[in-house]
């Protein structure tokens, strides 16, 4: 049964996606096309003295060892992220698959926190984990452990991680209940009569299905800590302590609004556009090719 | 002062107190309607600023003030966000032809606003112009430093104006045995102070310090004499270089990496991160701005006191003027901006710059008087009589005659700066450099910054 609307002519369907198009080219191709222009000028905050430089921008910028170390971080970021939330995510979705009193509520209570802002989970686990302020933070002190994060890399990047991939834990945990859930009750009962055991049948009937749907989630886990941690970051640590938790996006908030030098801001959004086209590609192919399956 | 880390908690804190006051809104929207009605054809002036809370309602005071004192003009006060966020604004909107006629910008924004070229209208244009009478000479001279041409003209107008100093928990004090009314003046004072506190155990952590660029390099700097950068700090070219990596830096930096391994001091993070740690009492010595007052005054269950910076005496015996933080205001243009309206900017900077306005300001706010005859006025008030030692900071900035080192700060992406010398120093502070190379890591990552703010701004 193919139920299609064929519109006749062309100024309806034009007239139908019009909103769409306007709002694809007021808010992407319009910023973007700046963005590529900004990045080949060389101009003050003010707009006095703009002049064309072509590459110069990016030629700076990746000669620039601070900007390639931002790089590498943002990557050890994205990765120790991804980790963590899908980890978490899966373990939780696991339990949560089961029959359990209250799966309701307890399914209800591991989405919440995907719906708070970034800068409100930040203070939430500022107030946690600040050395002389927080719950955690004191109490760590007060037994012996010299918790500063203010003042350790290490730890000041674990805290980003944990707080960026704390928000990310309930979108994961919803993917991967559904895909849990998609298994065939048939496959597993198969696999139980023919006497594997709890891990043994997680390990090669119940990862192996949830492939797909990992692949999507790493894309997407990436892409999240790569880009939308900003306020967190920001609001915790503000890149600190020296440059131990700036990722890309944090240097761009930092030159362009901060520092205003527009040129060399525009230069790393156009490289993060870069990035993100790629990894776009990478998921719908990854996505097409479930659907193929 | 900017909001950052903790800024964001108090922030969420403050908007309740905006949120009360927008219960009134309607009734004084009202009234001013009437009163347009009444004399209208008032000229607007549209003044940007970055003042929240009880300083947000102190500017609007002024603002209402000026407008009740006269009935040509009329100035509209505009909350656009923390100082960062109002300089992008102003940016923004002159580029659209929209800028405000008055825009308050922080001490640090200061080299980009002067390069600013038609984008603002500078104080002494203005007042040339206008034939307005504001008279530079009246004004601190530390404060009209940090705003003025190299040759004295003014380019901005001095607004809210804030020194660091010392502050102590006399009770702490007490606890270690040291005599609550004797601040330590000298640096090895604040080190033995320290040690006292920690043996003790007066207090959890001995010292700290906020904004530790301005603070422990940049008035060091000025109340040692001791160049900052080259081009007397940026005031006489673009094509200025830190000197950040001097011996006299160097041995400070050093002094503080070493009481932060003893436990003497704490880093307790970036700007005013550190503010709430001698408010709650956990440090005994706090270095941070005479603008935490209020804050102090109403917050601190214990007896306190401020005092001036110490300085180190094998590097001077007289130690010379600290610098100012705080903010300035800039007149900007636009398209089809009328005489009169740049006359109504002029007649309102004349208006807060009457000692009485200025005196009222200071003593409400917490900021030094930025004129002398604000001070003189606190002073027949028998302000300091009420409340000691609230002439601390206006006596650091007044001590000494100034000097080039100790004018102020002239350099561009300055923000930046400070933020690299936070990056640098916790480095150095976690143990991963020394004190030398953090220092040159410093002038050789700013002067790349000051290059690129040159390269940006020639012609």
């Amino acid at each position: 049964m193919n139920r299609r609307t064929i519109f006749p002519g062309v100024a309806l369907p034009l007239l139908l996606v019009a909103p769409q198009l306007a709002l694809t080219g007021v808010f992407f191709l319009w910023p973007a096309g700046e963005a590529l222009w900004g990045s080949t000028q060389r101009q003050d905050a003010f707009g006095l003295r703009t002049v064309f430089v072509g590459f110069e921008n990016f030629a700076y910028l990746f000669e620039d060892p601070l900007y390639l170390q931002s790089i590498g971080r943002t990557v050890v970021f994205c990765g120790a992220v991804a980790a963590l939330a899908m980890g978490v995510a899966l373990l939780l979705a696991v339990f949560a698959d089961r029959e359990v009193r209250g799966r309701g509520v307890y399914r209800t209570l591991l989405i919440w926190p995907y719906a708070i802002a970034p800068a409100v989970a930040a203070v939430l686990w500022l107030l946690v984990l600040h050395p002389q302020v927080g719950l955690l933070g004191r109490w760590l002190n007060r037994h012996g452990v010299d918790w500063d994060f203010r003042l350790r890399d290490a730890q000041a990047f674990g805290v980003v991680v944990l707080a960026s991939a704390w928000k990310q834990v309930s979108y994961d945990f919803i993917f991967f209940l559904a895909g849990l859930q998609a298994i065939p009750r048939s496959v597993v009962e198969a696999a139980r009569m023919d006497g594997a055991r709890g891990w043994r049948r997680f390990r090669t009937i119940t990862l192996p299905l949830l492939g797909p749907t990992m692949l999507f989630l790493l894309v997407v886990n990436v892409v999240y800590a790569a880009f939308e941690t900003f306020g967190t970051i920001q609001a915790l640590t503000q890149g600190g302590p020296g440059k131990a938790t700036e990722t890309l996006v944090v240097k761009v908030y930092r030159d362009g609004v901060v520092n205003l030098d527009l040129g060399s801001s525009s230069a790393q959004s156009v490289v993060l556009m870069a990035g993100v086209v790629v990894l776009t590609a990478l998921q719908f192919r990854l996505s097409r090719r479930r659907d193929l399956e | 002062m900017r909001d950052v880390g903790f800024g964001l908690w108090e922030g969420a804190m403050r908007r309740r107190s905006v949120l009360a006051g927008l219960g009134s809104v309607p009734v004084a929207a009202g009234l001013a309607r009437r009163e347009a009605w009444a004399q209208a054809a008032r000229t607007r002036v549209v003044f940007w600023h970055a003042m929240n809370g009880v300083l947000g309602e102190e500017t609007n005071r002024v603002c209402a003030g000026f407008n009740a004192a006269q009935a040509e003009f009329e100035v509209v006060p505009v909350f656009k966000g923390t100082y960062p966020e109002a300089l992008t604004a102003a940016i923004a909107a002159w580029r659209a032809g929209q800028a405000p006629h008055l825009v308050q910008m922080f001490e640090v924004g200061t080299g980009s606003m002067l390069a600013a070229g038609p984008a603002v209208k500078q104080t002494w244009q203005l007042i040339e112009e206008t034939g307005v009478k504001i008279d530079p000479a009246a004004y601190v001279g530390a404060v009209k430093g940090y705003y003025s041409l190299p040759d004295g003209r003014l380019a901005s107008m001095p607004f809210n104006s804030s020194t660091p100093v010392l502050w102590y928990n006399k009770e702490a004090f007490e606890k270690a045995g040291l005599d609550p009314e004797r601040a330590p003046a000298t640096w090895p004072e604040v080190m033995e102070a320290a040690r006292a506190v920690k043996a003790k155990g007066a207090a959890n952590t001995a010292s700290t310090s906020s904004w530790f660029s301005w603070v422990q390099l940049e008035c060091y700097a000025a109340m040692h004499n001791l160049p900052f950068a080259t081009k007397a700090n940026g005031f006489e070219g673009l094509d200025t270089e830190l000197l950040v990596n001097a011996p006299g830096f160097v041995k400070h930096l050093e002094r503080v990496m070493a009481m932060s391994k003893d436990g003497l001091f704490r880093y307790a993070g970036r700007d005013n991160a550190p503010d709430p740690l001698f408010v709650s009492g956990d440090t005994a010595i706090a270095f941070m701005s005479s603008g935490t007052r209020a804050d102090i005054a109403k917050n601190a269950k214990f007896r306190w006191a401020e005092a001036k910076l110490p300085y180190d005496p094998e590097l001077t015996k007289a130690p010379l003027n600290s610098v100012i933080g705080g903010a300035s205001l800039w007149t900007m243009t636009a398209p089809g901006r009328t005489p009169a309206e740049y006359k109504g900017v002029a007649a309102f900077l004349q208006h807060i710059a009457q000692p009485a306005q200025d005196a009222e300001w200071h003593q409400r706010t917490g900021y030094v008087p930025v004129t002398l005859g604000g001070y003189e006025e606190s002073k027949r008030q028998g302000f300091y009589e009420k409340n000691p030692m609230a002439d601390v900071p206006i006596q650091q900035l007044a001590q000494g005659q100034v000097t080039a080192n100790s004018k102020g700060f002239r350099l561009g992406r300055m923000p930046e700066l400070r933020n690299i010398v936070y990056e640098e120093v916790e480095r150095a502070l976690q143990g991963q450099q020394g004190a030398k190379a953090a220092l040159d890591s410093v002038v050789s990552r700013g002067n790349r910054v000051l290059r690129e703010f040159e390269r940006a701004n020639k012609a």
